[in-house]
């Protein structure tokens, strides 16, 4: 490794964890979070994400590895004195207290002063302009102005880390993107490092600096919103993250940076080699239905197939296409509304193409 | 938008508060369909009852019953004057008592004044007796003295005063025993001498172990609530059948149980000897006084305790307490400050099933209870069974009665009834 391990703020270091002692639930975790960072772990729901919250926070202890924070071994240390900040799906603000209360209860336990925690309170409550709330219950709250209260109230005791695990699940569309803004600008304005959980990719790449993609317990890849959706390392994560188009095939030639794999309709695709095991063995082709071309010029890509149009989904700026392409008929295009293509009909038959660095050779299933 | 002056019409052009009002109506006269049956049977069976123990708390329009003509004539006369009461009343006494006699109801009677003061049963009886023999044509004296050479008794002014004390159509005097109080001969209200005062001490005593109870469930009730609520579906339903098994085993049997285990040849007696802890001649007696009330009582009623605590706990989210410790909170601070709080509406549901289970309860006190381990419900059943004085038994349950109402409503304004949960 060539960075200086010491220099993450948190780190999990083949972590593993099993609540059965039959079934790994984390599987080999190695994670490190740099000071200031906005770290999302997003992936399906059962992958094991609340699981390395819980281990972090202190709730769970993890059944092999390490985990450090500010590099220190906290294994043995209770939850109480890691110092961590936590935000719950459910809010968990507590019925019988106020608003106020709520946060105030992290400072009191602390033994601060009156003054100070009122003084901390305030500013706290004024960072999610909900300072006119101080007085009421959870229950007198609308659920966007709960889950601000949840936020304010993990921050309020200054914690290093924060984890937030889906916080705005439980919101409407409209307010959880509206959310998702106010935490980011929160995060940008405090410099706290947060790990985020979301089981939606779409809030993962607006929030984060970095996204861990789970599955099945393994980080899948790891890397910012960006370098995920241009260049996924494998099907997983190419599946996962934003809309994408699958062609299984086996593997017919390769070379340095590029191979070609035939599917078993016969039709050979030249595609940018990323993660295949070899010439002869299966490959997925990952291509994103917006880096489909209609009606290439011959030459113009190197991909160029016959197509036929089996659905169109009207979508406003763009339409939808489903089309058969080398024998899969669950091909989606995307053709923008700008383009004369756009009065395309069901069953008529294209030519659609595509370049050979769009068309990303990955493992397979 | 329509402006709001001119009243909305349906599409058919009836007003639609009229229409709104049709069914609602039409709703509500299905809902009250609906519970039509159970209301009628808890009519008859609860409230008619209940009803009727309130009246028989004051009822005591067997002395006018009895003697009708002589309530009448007492009315003129004053007891506190000292005299004897005229020859007049005497007579219609007299009238009264012999059609009474024949009725065989006069000893009724007797038996009713007795309850004020006793030798009236035996007077009223020996008196009815005489009356019935008797002819007014071959009577040689006056009414009065023909009534004292019956029994001297009606030669006091006591007597008299007594019947008319007693002669309208409601007495306080149950009331006024189920609280230890009496009426001297001058109609003052008094304390009964500390021994023949019981109901006090016993209504006391009714509380201290209730309350005792209530504490002794909420102390073993809690921690299995917590472990119920916290553990795992497949555990804790086994716990909870556990829980539950003593609803399925009958009251009686759980009881004698407790005799078998409790009593001085006891299984736990039989132990402590037979390890040497006790000595066989200092064996203890933890049954047939207020020690086997106790701990029978709280095995039995310990459900209803688990049970309100249990589906609060439930209802709390495990996220409270680790967002507790998660902001630097101890275990015990979390604990104390967030969990705590949130199961008080279970406490206080559980607490006052119990304690108002228990302020009434009958058959295990009657088993087990001895003496000083008795209720107030077994001296009501006493005097309902036994006693056969219904009026005094009736006075005691209405004050029970009141004595849970009352704790009903603090409890409301204290925790608020909306908070209670049963399960
Ligand atoms: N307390 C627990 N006891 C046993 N199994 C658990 C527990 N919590 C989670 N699991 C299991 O661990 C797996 C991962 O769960 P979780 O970490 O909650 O996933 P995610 O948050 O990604 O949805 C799931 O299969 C879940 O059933
Ligand atoms: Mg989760």
């Amino acid at each position: 490794m060539t960075e200086n391990n010491s220099d993450y703020l948190v780190r999990f270091e083949n972590v593993q964890k099993s609540y059965d002692g039959e079934l790994l639930v984390v599987k080999d975790l190695n994670l490190n979070m740099a000071k200031g960072e906005f770290l999302t772990m997003l992936g399906p729901s059962g992958s094991g994400k609340t699981t390395c919250l819980m281990m972090l926070a202190g709730f769970e202890p993890a059944t092999h590895g390490e985990i450090y924070l500010d590099n220190v071994p906290i294994n043995r240390v209770p939850p109480h004195k890691r110092g961590i900040g936590m935000v719950f799906q459910s809010y968990a603000l507590f019925p019988h207290m106020t608003i106020g209360e709520n946060l105030a209860f992290p400072l009191e336990v602390r033994k601060m002063g009156k003054s100070e925690r009122d003084k901390k309170v305030k500013i706290a409550l004024d960072m999610v302009q909900l300072g006119a709330f101080a007085d009421r219950r959870p229950s007198q709250l609308s659920g966007g102005q709960q889950q601000r209260v949840a936020v304010a109230r993990s921050l309020v005791f200054d914690p290093d880390v924060v984890l937030m695990d889906e916080p705005l699940g439980a919101l409407d569309k409209n307010l959880r993107e509206q959310m998702q803004y106010e935490i980011k600008h929160i995060h940008e304005r405090l410099g706290v490092t947060v790990l985020y959980v979301t089981h939606d990719q779409s809030e993962a790449l607006t929030m984060s600096d970095r996204v861990a993609v789970f599955d099945a317990g393994i980080i899948q890849q790891l890397a910012p919103p960006d370098v995920l959706y241009e260049k996924p390392e494998n099907a997983f994560v190419a599946d996962f993250i934003g809309d994408n188009n699958c062609l299984i095939g086996i593997v017919t030639e390769e070379s340095e940076n590029s191979c070609v794999v035939q599917t078993p309709d016969g039709s050979n695709i030249k595609a940018n080699k990323v993660n295949i095991a070899g010439k002869g063995q299966k490959s997925t082709l990952s291509i994103r239905p917006e880096r489909v071309i209609i009606n290439p010029e011959v030459g113009q890509v190197p991909n160029i197939f016959k197509a036929k149009a089996l659905e169109l989904i009207y979508l406003g700026d763009h339409i939808r296409t489903r089309m058969q392409v080398c024998g899969n008929d669950e091909f989606y295009v995307k053709i923008p509304n700008t383009s004369h293509i756009a009065d395309l009909n069901e069953g008529d038959e294209v030519s659609i193409g595509w370049n050979e660095y769009d068309c990303r050779a990955l493992d397979a299933p | 938008m329509a402006s709001n002056t001119e009243a909305l019409k349906t599409a058919d052009g009836i007003s639609l508060k009229v229409s709104l009002q049709r069914s609602l109506r039409r709703k509500k006269r299905n809902a009250l369909l609906l519970v039509a049956p159970l209301f009628l049977f808890i009519l008859v069976t609860f409230l008619f009852p209940i009803f009727d123990m309130l009246i028989r708390g004051v009822d005591n329009k067997i002395t006018q019953e009895i003697l009708p003509t002589t309530v009448v004539a007492l009315a003129k006369w004053d007891p506190a004057s000292g005299q004897l009461p005229d020859e007049d009343i005497f007579k219609a006494f007299t009238v009264d008592g012999q059609v009474a006699a024949k009725a065989k109801t006069i000893s009724r009677l007797g038996k009713r004044l007795n309850y004020e003061k006793s030798g009236f049963s035996s007077l009223f009886r020996k008196t009815g007796r005489q009356l019935k023999k008797f002819d007014p044509e071959k009577m040689t004296t006056s009414y009065k003295e023909n009534l004292i050479s019956i029994d001297k008794k009606w030669g006091k002014v006591e007597t008299g005063s007594l019947i008319h004390r007693e002669s309208g159509r409601y007495t306080k005097s149950y009331y006024l025993t189920a609280f230890d109080l009496t009426q001297n001969s001058e109609g003052n209200i008094e304390w009964k001498d500390a021994d023949s005062s019981i109901y006090i001490d016993l209504f006391k005593r009714t509380l201290w172990l209730s309350c005792l109870i209530t504490f002794l469930t909420i102390l073993f009730g809690y921690p299995i609530a917590y472990l119920l609520a916290t553990l795992k579906a497949k555990t804790s339903n086994l716990l909870m059948i556990l829980v539950l098994l003593p609803f399925w085993t009958s009251l009686l049997v759980r009881t004698s149980a407790w005799i078998a285990l409790l009593q001085k040849e006891g299984v736990i007696n039989d132990t402590l000897v037979a390890i040497g802890i006790i000595g066989d001649e200092s064996r203890l007696s933890m049954i047939h006084n207020s020690t086997g009330t106790l701990i029978a009582m709280t095995h039995i009623l310990l459900p209803f305790m688990i049970l309100p605590l249990f589906s609060v706990m439930k209802t709390i989210n495990p996220s409270y307490v680790r967002a507790a410790r998660s902001m630097g909170a101890t275990g015990f601070t979390a604990f104390r400050r967030v969990y705590f709080p949130n199961t008080i509406a279970g406490i206080g549901a559980g607490g006052i099933l119990v304690f108002i289970l228990s302020i009434g309860f009958y058959i295990t006190p009657a088993l087990v209870g001895g003496v000083d381990g008795t209720m107030i419900s077994n001296f009501i059943a006493y005097h309902i069974s036994t006693s056969l004085n219904w009026g005094l038994a009736a006075a005691l349950g209405a004050i029970l009665l009141s004595l849970v109402l009352v704790l009903y409503i603090l409890y409301d304004k204290l925790v608020g009834i909306d908070n209670m949960k049963l399960g």
